[in-house]
C-alpha cells in the first residue's frame, strides 16, 4: 500500500494536451538566468556583428524623423500641436519602433529558433520575453537620443514642457511591451499553422502605424473617427508619452484604462495560445 | 528500486506531405467531426510506420502503444533501425514535442542531449557559450559558476576559452559543447547519437564520462546509438523499437540478439522492394541488383540494374555493404576509382568487380546510391538484404563461425625456428 502511494508521486507528467491555463510560470522563473543570458547574447552579438554596431540604433530613427519632418510636416502640413516637428515625430517613432520590433520579432519566434526548440526543452515563453527585454535596451538608447534632442530644443527655447504625466512613463513602456508580446505571440501561433499569414505581418505593422498617432496628434483627428483611433492601445500610449515629455497630447483616464485592459487581455490570450501551440509546433516546422 | 520513468500507451502521429496547404479547410473539417462527436477523420487507426509502403492517409504513427518502466539507476540502450521511432521517443521524453496519445510520468529532473552545442552563438566566447548553453540545458548560473573550472578542464580548450567560438575547430567546438552537457546535474540523462562526432579519443572520454555518470552517480541514462559496441559497454538493459512498436525490453545482450535476428529476417527483401519501385517516376532509378561469385570464387561481382527514362551523363554509383546489425563493412564508390558512366535510355547494368576482398557466406544488406554531380538520382536508403551463398575459399574448406569475423583473405603461414635460421 505504502509503495503504491509513493509511486503516485511524479515530478513531471507529460500528456498529449496540457491544461489551458497551465502557463508554466514556475518553470519560467527557474530559467530566469537563461533569460538574462539571452538578452546579453542579443546585445553582444548585435554589437559585434555589424561594422557600425550600436550606431545603427541611432541612424534608423534619426533618418525616419528627418523624412517625416519633411514629408508630413513640410509637404503635407500635418499639425504637430505647435511642437518642433522633429521632437513630435521622434517621440512617436521611438515608442512605435519599440512596439513594432517586439511584435515582429515575437511573431517569428518559432521560425527563428526552430533549431534550438527542436533539440532541447525550456519554457518557450523565455524566448519572447528575452525579445522584449533585448529591445528595451535599444529603446533606452533611442530614448536617450530623444532626450538629447529635447535638451537641444529646450536650450533653443522651443515651446514644450514636461508634465506630471511623465510619471506614467514606466507604465506606458510596460504596456507597449505587453501589447507587442501578446500580439506577437498570437501571430506566431497563427503563422505556425497558417504559413501565409506571415506575409501579412510585415506590411500589416506598417499600415497599423497609421492607425496610431505617430505622425498626427489625436486632437487633429475628426471626431467621427476619434473613438476608433483611440481604441488602439498604442494611441493612448503614444499620446501619454508625448503629454508627459512634451506637454502636448490627449489623455483621459477611461481611455488609458481601456488601453491597459485591452493590453492585458491580449497578453493573457497570447500567452495561453502560445503555450498551446508550443507543445507541438516542432512537428510542423 | 523505484521507477524513474513510466511510459503508458505512448503514441505519436506525424502528418506527412505538405503541411500548410489547405490546413484551414482541414481544420474546419476536423472541428466539424469533433462537434458531431466523431473521430478525427485524419487519424487512421492502426497504420504502421513502414517507409517502404506508400501510406494511403498522410498520417503515420511514429510510435504506437509503447509501454515500459525504467528503474532508477538503469542504463538503457534504445536500439532499432532508422525510422523505428527512437528519436521520436527521445523527443517526447525531452519534451521537445508532445505525444499524440498516452502519458509519460517522470521522477526527477531530465536532462536531454539530443545534440551537442545547442544554442551556441559563434560571436560569443567559449566562456560565454558555456553559460548560455548550460542555461539552455537547464542549469542555474550559480551551478555553472561552481562547475566552470571543471567544465573548462574537461573540454581541454582552456587556452582559447576567451576566444569567440567561430574561431574554434570543429573538434574544439564539440569538446566544449560536450563538456557542458557532461556536467549537468540531473537524475535522468537522455543522450542521442551525439558521440558520432569528435575523434576516437574524445569519444572514449565521453563514453567513460557517461559510464561514470550511470554507475557511480546512480543516475538513469537513456542512450540511443547505432554503435552497438558503445551500447554494450554502457548499458545493462535495452529497448528495441521496430516500426514504432516496442519489440523487446530486457537485458542488453538478449536485446541485441533479438535485434540481430529480426534484422536478418525482417529486413526489406529484394523482391518486395523492387516490385514496389516499378512505378517510380524518376529520371533514372535502381531496378534490381545481383551479387555473385565469379572467377573460381576469387572475385565478387555486383551488378546494379538501372532503368533510365532519359540519357543521363556522368553518373556515379556507390554500393555500401553492411553486416546484419547495419554496421558498414565496406563501400564501393565509383568516385574512389575516379569513374563516371553515361546512362543510356532504357536498361543499364553497372558492374562492380571486387578483387582481393572476400566476405564470408551469409546474410548482409546493402545501400545503393546513384547520382551525378548535381543530384541524387536514386538512393536505397533502407538497406536491402542479400545472401552470399556458401562457397569454398580456404584450402581446408572451413566456414568461419561468428567469432571469426566477416572477412577472408589469402594468407600463408610459415615457421622460422632455430634450425631454419641456422641452415
Amino acid at each position: 500500500m505504502l509503495e503504491s502511494v509513493e509511486h503516485e508521486h511524479w515530478d513531471m507528467v507529460i500528456e498529449p494536451h496540457g491544461h489551458l491555463f497551465d502557463l508554466k510560470l514556475r518553470d519560467v522563473w527557474h530559467y530566469r538566468d537563461l533569460l538574462a543570458l539571452l538578452v546579453r547574447r542579443d546585445f553582444v552579438s548585435f554589437y559585434k556583428q555589424t561594422v557600425l554596431g550600436p550606431v545603427w540604433f541611432f541612424i534608423q530613427p534619426l533618418f525616419i524623423t528627418i523624412t517625416y519632418t519633411f514629408v508630413f510636416g513640410r509637404l503635407a502640413g500635418i499639425s504637430t500641436q505647435g511642437l518642433p516637428a522633429p521632437l513630435f515625430y521622434m517621440a512617436g517613432i521611438t515608442a512605435w519602433n519599440y512596439f513594432s520590433e517586439c511584435l515582429t520579432k515575437t511573431s517569428t519566434v518559432f521560425r527563428d529558433n526552430s533549431n534550438v526548440f527542436g533539440k532541447v526543452y525550456f519554457p518557450r515563453l523565455i524566448m519572447p520575453l528575452s525579445i522584449i527585454i533585448s529591445n528595451l535596451i535599444k529603446f533606452g538608447v533611442q530614448l536617450g537620443m530623444f532626450m538629447v534632442m529635447m535638451l537641444y530644443y529646450g536650450l533653443k527655447g522651443a515651446p514644450f514642457h514636461m508634465t506630471a504625466y511623465a510619471f506614467l512613463f514606466p507604465l506606458v513602456v510596460l504596456q507597449m511591451a505587453l501589447f507587442g508580446l501578446g500580439a506577437g505571440m498570437i501571430v506566431s501561433a497563427l503563422t505556425n499553422r497558417y504559413r501565409d499569414l506571415a506575409f501579412l505581418i510585415a506590411f500589416g505593422v506598417q499600415l497599423a502605424m497609421y492607425t496610431t498617432t505617430v505622425i498626427y496628434p489625436l486632437s487633429s483627428v475628426p471626431l467621427k473617427y476619434k473613438w476608433l483611433i483611440a481604441l488602439n492601445p498604442m494611441t493612448p500610449a503614444i499620446e501619454t508619452f508625448r503629454l508627459g515629455f512634451l506637454g502636448q497630447g490627449t489623455f483621459t483616464w477611461p481611455s488609458f484604462g481601456n488601453s491597459l485592459l485591452t493590453t492585458l487581455l491580449i497578453a493573457g490570450f497570447g500567452i495561453i495560445i502560445f503555450n498551446k501551440v508550443e507543445r507541438n509546433f516542432i512537428d510542423t516546422v | 528500486m523505484a521507477i524513474a520513468i513510466k511510459v503508458e500507451k505512448l503514441s505519436k502521429a506525424y502528418q506527412l506531405g505538405i503541411i500548410g496547404t489547405g490546413t484551414i479547410s482541414r481544420d474546419i473539417e476536423r472541428w466539424w467531426a469533433k462537434r458531431r462527436g466523431k473521430e478525427d477523420p485524419f487519424l487512421t487507426v492502426g497504420e504502421v510506420n513502414d517507409r517502404t509502403v506508400t501510406s494511403k492517409s498522410n498520417v503515420v504513427w511514429s510510435l504506437k502503444d509503447i509501454n515500459f518502466d525504467i528503474q532508477q539507476g538503469d542504463a538503457i540502450g534504445v536500439i532499432g533501425r532508422n525510422g523505428a521511432g527512437k528519436s521520436t521517443l527521445l523527443k517526447l521524453l525531452s519534451r521537445v514535442t508532445a505525444p499524440t496519445e498516452g502519458t509519460i510520468k517522470v521522477k526527477g529532473r531530465i536532462a536531454s542531449l539530443l545534440e551537442v552545442g545547442t544554442g551556441f552563438h559563434p560571436e560569443l566566447t567559449g566562456r560565454e557559450n558555456i553559460y548560455l548553453n548550460g542555461a539552455i540545458l537547464g542549469m542555474r548560473k550559480k551551478e555553472i559558476d561552481y562547475k566552470l573550472d571543471e567544465i573548462i578542464d574537461f573540454s581541454g580548450v582552456e587556452k582559447y576559452i576567451d576566444t569567440p567560438v567561430k574561431r574554434y575547430s570543429s573538434g574544439m567546438y564539440v569538446r566544449l559543447a560536450f563538456a557542458v552537457a557532461a556536467h549537468l546535474e540531473s537524475e535522468i540523462l537522455i543522450v542521442d547519437e551525439v558521440l558520432a562526432v569528435g575523434d576516437a579519443e574524445f569519444q572514449k572520454k565521453c563514453l567513460g564520462k557517461m559510464k561514470e555518470v550511470s554507475t557511480n552517480g546512480g543516475r538513469t541514462v537513456l542512450f540511443v546509438s547505432h554503435n552497438m559496441a558503445a551500447i554494450q559497454q554502457l548499458c545493462s538493459k535495452a529497448i528495441y523499437l521496430k516500426d514504432g512498436r516496442l519489440e523487446f525490453k530486457g537485458g542488453v545482450a538478449e536485446g541485441m540478439n533479438v535485434y540481430y535476428n529480426s534484422m536478418r529476417s525482417g529486413g526489406a527483401t529484394k523482391e518486395l522492394l523492387f516490385t514496389k519501385r516499378k512505378s517510380s517516376h524518376k529520371k533514372a532509378y535502381i531496378s534490381d541488383f545481383e551479387v555473385r561469385l565469379t572467377d573460381n570464387n576469387r572475385k565478387i561481382q555486383i551488378s546494379v540494374f538501372v532503368e533510365a527514362a532519359e540519357p543521363v551523363e556522368k553518373t556515379e554509383i556507390a554500393v555500401g555493404i553492411n553486416d546484419g546489425l547495419g554496421i558498414r563493412l565496406v563501400t564501393f564508390h565509383s568516385r574512389f576509382t575516379a569513374q563516371q558512366f553515361d546512362l543510356r535510355q532504357g536498361k543499364n547494368e553497372l558492374i562492380c568487380l571486387v578483387d582481393n576482398f572476400f566476405l564470408k557466406p551469409g546474410p548482409y544488406n546493402m545501400n545503393i546510391f546513384l547520382g551525378n554531380k548535381f543530384e541524387a538520382l536514386d538512393y536505397l536508403e533502407d538497406p536491402i538484404e542479400f545472401e552470399l551463398p556458401e562457397y569454398v575459399f580456404y584450402a581446408a574448406s572451413v566456414m568461419l563461425d561468428s567469432t571469426q569475423g566477416y572477412l577472408m583473405a589469402d594468407h600463408q603461414w610459415m615457421i622460422k625456428n632455430s634450425d631454419y635460421a641456422a641452415s
